[in-house]
C-alpha cells in the first residue's frame, strides 16, 4: 500500500502514469502492460510475507482507497463501507466488471503477489484517468486474506464474496492451504452479512466438488436456487470477466461454480 | 500445474518442510524446547499442580500431602515438555498436554488419568468447558479440538478417544484458549494478534462455526487471556495481555476493545535492568475474584502487577507492583483459586542449556487483596514467606523438587523462557536481502517442459 497510495492527485507530475521513460504502462492508454507484471502463478499462503496489515477494520484507511469518493481520512460511523471483496483477485478483471455494473458499491480486490498486485492498482489508476468519474468505487489491497480478513471487515459488512479459479492445491496434504475450506468459512460467514452471497467458481473438477461440499456442510450457507442465479448478473461474469475465465473458455474448458447464500443458523 | 513448495513455516510440523534452513532453525529450536514452569490452582484450593517439563507435581491441601498420579500407561505421564495445565471451573477436572502430543484429563477426586487424547501436533492451549463435559485443545498450527467426556465417576478406565476440529485460526500458534464465565463462548488468542470468540454450541462435536466476534487490538502476538465476572454480565469482560507489552480489556459481544493499560512503559520506570525495552511480553495474567484485580506477570519484572478493573468505567489500570525481595524471582506462571483469596506464582524452566538441573521450579503466593465487597478490611498485598504457604514444607518440596535452588538459575531460567516466547512468537523480520538469499536457496524444482 504505502507510498504509491499517497499520490492520490494524478497531476502530470506523477512519474507512474506520465513517465516517458516508463515501459510499464502502455502510454496511449496509460494502463499497464501486463508482460512487466508477469509472476508465479501460486503464491504460499503459509509463508509470514512483508506487507502492513490493518490492526482492525476501524485502521482501514478509505482515503487511500477511494480518495474520491471518501477523501477524509477521519470519518462519521455512517459513511459507505466495502461490500463487495474479490479475494484472489489475479488481474482484476472482475474488479473492473463489478465497478462499472455497480457505480455506488465500494469492492476492493485482495491478492498476495506483489506483482499482480501492483498491476490491478496501475490498471485502477489508469482507468480513473481515463473515464472520469467511474472506478472510482474500486480498489486493490496485497495481503493474505486467508489470515487477515476479519482485519479488514467487520462483521456482516460485506454483501458479496468472489473466490474465482482459487488454486487447487491438489495435494491431500496441501488441502489445508485451499482458500476455501471448513474453516475458513466460518470467517467468511462472519464478515458476510445474512443473506449476503458468496461466489466461487473453477474450472479443476475436483476442487470444485471441495468447495460445494464445505459449502453444503457449512450451517450458515445455503445454495441459490437455479432461479436466483439465473436473475443474478453478476453470475455470468463469473466465467467471463477474468482473465483465467476467458483462458479456460478459449480452450474449451469446463468451469464448476457454487454459489450460495449466508443465512442464520437454525440452532 | 505444478504445485509450490513451502518457502518458510516456522511453525509448520510437516515433514518434508523441515529439511529446509536446518542450521538456522535448529539453534532456534533448541531455544524454543525449553519449557516454562507452570501453575495452576484448583477452584476451591484444594490442590494446586505445577508443571516443570515433562513433570507433573501435584499437592493435595486438603489432606496435606502430596499426589501420586494414577495413569495407566506406565512410567511418567508425559514424555515431553508440559505446555499447559488447567482445572476445570467445577473442580472435578484437570487437564495437562504438551510437545509429546498428549492430552491427559485426569480426575481430582482420585487423580487418575481418565483419558488419554493424541493430537496430531504440539499443544499450546487447554481448556475445560465450564460443565465439565468437554476438553478443549489447540495445536501450534491454529487448531482447536474437542473431545467430549461422557460423566464419570472417576472408576471407568481412560478412555482414549478421538477428537473432532471445533474451528481454526489459520496457521497461527494458539496460545491461550478459555471459556466465558456463562459457558456461551470460546475464546482462542493467536500469534498473529487475534483474539477470536466463538459461540460454543450445543454439539460442539460438529464443529463451532458461529462467530461472535474478534478483539482486534494488539499489535502483538497475544500471549494470555482471563475473565472478569461482573455482576451485570454473564460473559463478564475478557482482559488479554500481549507481546505488545500491553493488557487490554474486551467486551467479548461485540470485540469492542474497552481500555488498554501500557504495562511495559509502567514496568521500565520501575525495573533499571529491563535492558530490551520492546520485548516485554506480558508471560501470564490471573484475576483474583471478588476484588476486582487482575495480577500480571511480565519478563524481567521480579513480582507482579496488580491491575484495577473498575467495572463502571471499564476502565484498566495499574494499582500496585507488588516487588519480591530477596531473591530473583520472575513469574512464569500465576494461578489463583475462587475462594482462596491467594494469587500463587511459579517460577522455573526444564531443558535449560548448559544447565546441570533439568527442571527446576519455585514456588510463592501473594495475599492480602482487598475484597471489593463494602465493609471489608482493607489490607497490604504481601508475599508470604514459605512458611504461611498454605501446605507449607511439604508443599514446596514436592512442587519445587526441593526446597531451595541456586538463585543463578532462576534468573538463567527466566531469560530462557523470554528467549523461547520471542523465538516462537515473534515474527522474524528479514531485510529485502536476505528474504531474496534465503529464495533462492529454496529448494523449488521446477519441472521444465
Amino acid at each position: 500500500m504505502g507510498m504509491f497510495w499517497k499520490l492520490n492527485k494524478l497531476v502530470p507530475e506523477n512519474n507512474m502514469l506520465q513517465n516517458k521513460a516508463n515501459p510499464t504502462i502502455n502510454k496511449s492508454t496509460g494502463l499497464p502492460r501486463k508482460r512487466f507484471y508477469r509472476a508465479r502463478a501460486h503464491s504460499n499462503p503459509l509463508s509470514d510475507s512483508h506487507f502492513p496489515v490493518p490492526i482492525s477494520p476501524s485502521h482501514v484507511d478509505y482515503s487511500l482507497h477511494y480518495p474520491q469518493l471518501l477523501p477524509l481520512a477521519n470519518r462519521t460511523d455512517t459513511f459507505n463501507k466495502i461490500e463487495f471483496a474479490d479475494i484472489g483477485c489475479g488481474f482484476g478483471g472482475l474488479l473492473i466488471s463489478l465497478a462499472t455494473l455497480f457505480p455506488e458499491t465500494l469492492m476492493i480486490g485482495m491478492e498476495l503477489r506483489d506483482k499482480v498486485t501492483e498491476y490491478v492498482k496501475e490498471r485502477i489508476l489508469g482507468l480513473r484517468v481515463a473515464s472520469p468519474g467511474q472506478y472510482q468505487n474500486a480498489s486493490v489491497v496485497r495481503t493474505n486474506s486467508m489470515k487477515y480478513i476479519p482485519n479488514y471487515f467487520e462483521k456482516g459488512q460485506l454483501s458479496k464474496m468472489f473466490f474465482l479459479f482459487p488454486d487447487p492445491h491438489f495435494k491431500e496434504k496441501n488441502h489445508r492451504r485451499r482458500v476455501i475450506s471448513p474453516h475458513l468459512l466460518d470467517e467468511y460467514a462472519y464478515v458476510l452479512q445474512v443473506g449476503g452471497i458468496i461466489y466461487t467458481i473453477t474450472d479443476v473438477e475436483e476442487l470444485g466438488a471441495w468447495m460445494k461440499s464445505c459449502l453444503q456442510s457449512h450451517p450458515m450457507f445455503e445454495p441459490l436456487s437455479e432461479m436466483e442465479l439465473e436473475a443474478d448478473p453478476v453470475v455470468k461474469l463469473l466465467s467471463s470477466a477474468t482473465e483465467e475465465g476467458q483462458k479456460v473458455a478459449r480452450n474449451g474448458g469446463q468451469t464448476f461454480q457454487a454459489v450460495f447464500r449466508r443465512i442464520t443458523p437454525s440452532s | 500445474m505444478e504445485d509450490s513448495r513451502i518457502e518458510e513455516c516456522e511453525h509448520d510440523n510437516s515433514n518434508t518442510q523441515e529439511d529446509a534452513q536446518v542450521e538456522e532453525s535448529e539453534q532456534n529450536n533448541k531455544d524454543m524446547e525449553v519449557a516454562p514452569a507452570l501453575i495452576s490452582v484448583h477452584p476451591t484450593q484444594n490442590s494446586v499442580a505445577v508443571a516443570v517439563g515433562s513433570d507433573l507435581r501435584v499437592f493435595d491441601l486438603l489432606d496435606n500431602c502430596a499426589v501420586t498420579l494414577v495413569d495407566e500407561s506406565g512410567g511418567a505421564s508425559h514424555n515431553d515438555s508440559i505446555r499447559c495445565i488447567k482445572y476445570g471451573t467445577n473442580g472435578k477436572l484437570f487437564v495437562s498436554a504438551g510437545d509429546d502430543k498428549l492430552v491427559k484429563v485426569w480426575s481430582t477426586d482420585c487423580w487418575r488419568c481418565i483419558s488419554t487424547v493424541i493430537s496430531e501436533k504440539r499443544v499450546s492451549a487447554v481448556a475445560i468447558s465450564n460443565d465439565g463435559l468437554h476438553v478443549c485443545f489447540a495445536d501450534k498450527f491454529g487448531v482447536v479440538w474437542v473431545v467430549d467426556l461422557p460423566g464419570f465417576d472417576g472408576t471407568e478406565a481412560p478412555l482414549n478417544k478421538k477428537a473432532a476440529p471445533l474451528l481454526a485460526h489459520y496457521c497461527s500458534i494458539i496460545t491461550s484458549l478459555e471459556f466465558s464465565p456463562d459457558g456461551r463462548f470460546i475464546v482462542s488468542a493467536d500469534r498473529d494478534f487475534k483474539i477470536r470468540v466463538t459461540v460454543f454450541p450445543t454439539k460442539p462435536l460438529n464443529g463451532a462455526h458461529e462467530i461472535q466476534s474478534f478483539c482486534l487490538g494488539h499489535t502483538e502476538f497475544v500471549s494470555c487471556l482471563a475473565f472478569i465476572s461482573a455482576p451485570d454480565s454473564p460473559q463478564g469482560f475478557l482482559v488479554s495481555g500481549g507481546g505488545d507489552s500491553t493488557v487490554r480489556m474486551w467486551d467479548i459481544i461485540s470485540g469492542t476493545l474497552l481500555d488498554t493499560c501500557e504495562v511495559g512503559a509502567k514496568v521500565e520506570l520501575i525495573e533499571s535492568d529491563a535492558t530490551e525495552a520492546n520485548c516485554l511480553t506480558i508471560t501470564d495474567i490471573c484475576t483474583i475474584p471478588d476484588c476486582n484485580l487482575i495480577a500480571v506477570a511480565i519478563q524481567s519484572l521480579r513480582g507482579i502487577m496488580l491491575l484495577t478493573c473498575d467495572l463502571p468505567s471499564r476502565t484498566l489500570s495499574v494499582t500496585k507492583v507488588v516487588s519480591i525481595t530477596g531473591e530473583n524471582f520472575v513469574p512464569t506462571s500465576l494461578g489463583s483459586s475462587i475462594s482462596g483469596g491467594l494469587l500463587w506464582m511459579v517460577t522455573g524452566a526444564s531443558k535449560l542449556r548448559g544447565s546441570d538441573i533439568s527442571s527446576l521450579s519455585r514456588v510463592k503466593a501473594v495475599s492480602g487483596f482487598n475484597k471489593s465487597s463494602p465493609g471489608a478490611p482493607e489490607q497490604e498485598p504481601v508475599v508470604l514467606i514459605d512458611t504461611e504457604i498454605p501446605g507449607g514444607a511439604k508443599l514446596l518440596e514436592k512442587l519445587q523438587g526441593s526446597m531451595s535452588i541456586d538463585e543463578k538459575v532462576f534468573l538463567a531460567a527466566a531469560d530462557a523462557v523470554k528467549t523461547a516466547m520471542c523465538n516462537l512468537l515473534i515474527k522474524k523480520q528479514y531485510t529485502d536481502e536476505k528474504r531474496e538469499f534465503r529464495k533462492r536457496t529454496r529448494n523449488d524444482k521446477k519441472n521444465t517442459q
